[in-house]
């Protein structure tokens, strides 16, 4: 276990010896007072989301089928905002970020997140439906694959977009992306993921 | 390593990650539909209301570690030996603060928006439940995080390829069987 017993209440900030004129400092203070605010606002977004699952509560303990897809959905949408995110706010410290569609760095980059979410949503489709049938779900392969396909590919297109948004707000307002950028996206994008998700599950069903 | 990686390198690289993602994604989510824990769902008040919240708070806490140390790695602030100096003790105890601080706050908030929806809901339950879960996830996320960007780092993996994945993996693993366990001991306690 790593977070040591003998971590001190971390708001006050440590001191620390100015090193061969460093970037910036990791203080403990400064990282929360940075990262508290930023997700108390998102909490309460999220809120929106929850309140989304909450209502269709009663579809979701009737079908498990879809309490499976949730998490995933969920997570896949965060994991590869953060890959975007992640690559480019380290491409940024380097100096070797710019933000143009032509910049082959942020091409590789949309590229990659498109073909992962092809590939996930495909199977998470066909997974779904097997744990689905196995938990006692009673939805179609053929639903759920449209389901997971058209609210994937949604997905996908809209991470990119936040990604590469926040980013480069986050930079131009002086904020570093590596504290700013991953809560934003993974936030953003389970919102936008359950409202994608249940607007389909709506439609479809 | 970083620079100028085509699509087809970002894909392989993180591939294997989100798909070791996805197979821990379904689990929870199978965890998810289990009897046991739709019976926790329905006992409980509030969580589903306070599920995304929960997940995506430990994401934005544990991710922004990651790609905190992964950038101190790439810009040589930090050595790729794990070793307790001010700096990496620092971002590792503000992230914890952080994790508990905001899920306390998820607690609260859930309780207040159940009653403004006119649901009901137990405040010192979903308290209970929220804190019990945050400290499971604080040491399962701090420990496999760490683990992974070092040595991943030390063996050539580029860590802002791998950390959102992992972070989601390990808490999607142990998110929902974290609240579980919190529902168990609310049950227990109150």
């Amino acid at each position: 276990m790593s977070a040591g017993g003998d971590v001190r209440r971390g708001d006050e900030p440590t001191e620390e010896l100015p090193q061969e004129n460093l970037p910036r400092e990791w203080t403990v203070s400064g990282i929360v007072s940075t990262l508290v605010p930023l997700l108390l606002a998102l909490s309460i977004l999220q809120m929106v989301s929850g309140t989304v699952l909450e209502s269709f509560e009663e579809q979701l303990l009737s079908y498990p089928s879809l309490l499976v897809l949730v998490p995933v959905m969920i997570g896949t949408a965060g994991n590869l905002g953060s890959i975007m995110c992640a690559r480019l706010s380290t491409q940024l410290h380097l100096g070797t970020l710019e933000f143009s569609p032509t910049n082959p760095d942020i091409r590789a980059n949309v590229g990659a997140v498109i073909g992962l979410a092809a590939t996930v949503f495909v199977m998470l489709g066909f997974a779904a439906w097997g744990i689905g049938n196995v938990l006692g779900g009673n939805l179609g392969l053929g639903t759920l694959l449209v389901i997971t396909i058209v609210s994937g590919m949604l997905l996908a297109v809209w991470v990119v977009l936040v990604s590469t948004v926040s980013v480069y707000l986050s930079y131009r307002f002086g904020y570093d992306p590596d504290d700013t950028t991953i809560p934003i996206v993974t936030n953003v994008c389970d919102i936008t993921g359950v409202l994608i998700l249940f607007g389909v599950v709506t439609v479809v069903l | 390593m970083l620079g100028h990686d085509s699509a087809i390198d970002v894909y392989r690289q993180a591939l294997p990650v989100i798909l070791v993602s996805l197979v821990a994604g379904l689990f929870s989510g199978t965890l998810l539909g289990t009897e046991t824990m739709r019976e926790g769902i329905e006992s409980v008040p509030g969580i589903l209301l306070l599920l995304p919240a929960f997940l995506a708070t430990r994401g934005g806490v544990y991710g922004s570690l990651g790609a905190r140390l992964s950038s101190g790695l790439h810009q040589g602030l930090i050595d790729p030996h794990f070793e307790w100096n001010d700096r990496l003790r620092n971002a590792i105890v503000a992230s914890f603060c952080n994790g508990m601080i905001v899920s306390v706050f998820i607690a609260v908030l859930s309780w207040g928006v159940s009653l403004v929806l006119g649901r009901e809901a137990n405040l010192l339950e979903l308290l209970v439940v929220l804190i019990v879960a945050a400290l499971l996830s604080a040491f399962a996320m701090l420990g496999v995080l760490l683990t992974v960007i070092f040595k991943g780092y030390r063996r050539g993996l580029d860590p802002d390829n791998v950390i959102g994945p992992v972070v989601t993996t390990v808490g999607d693993v142990f998110g929902v069987a974290f609240l579980l366990i919190g529902i168990w001991v609310a049950g227990v306690v109150l």
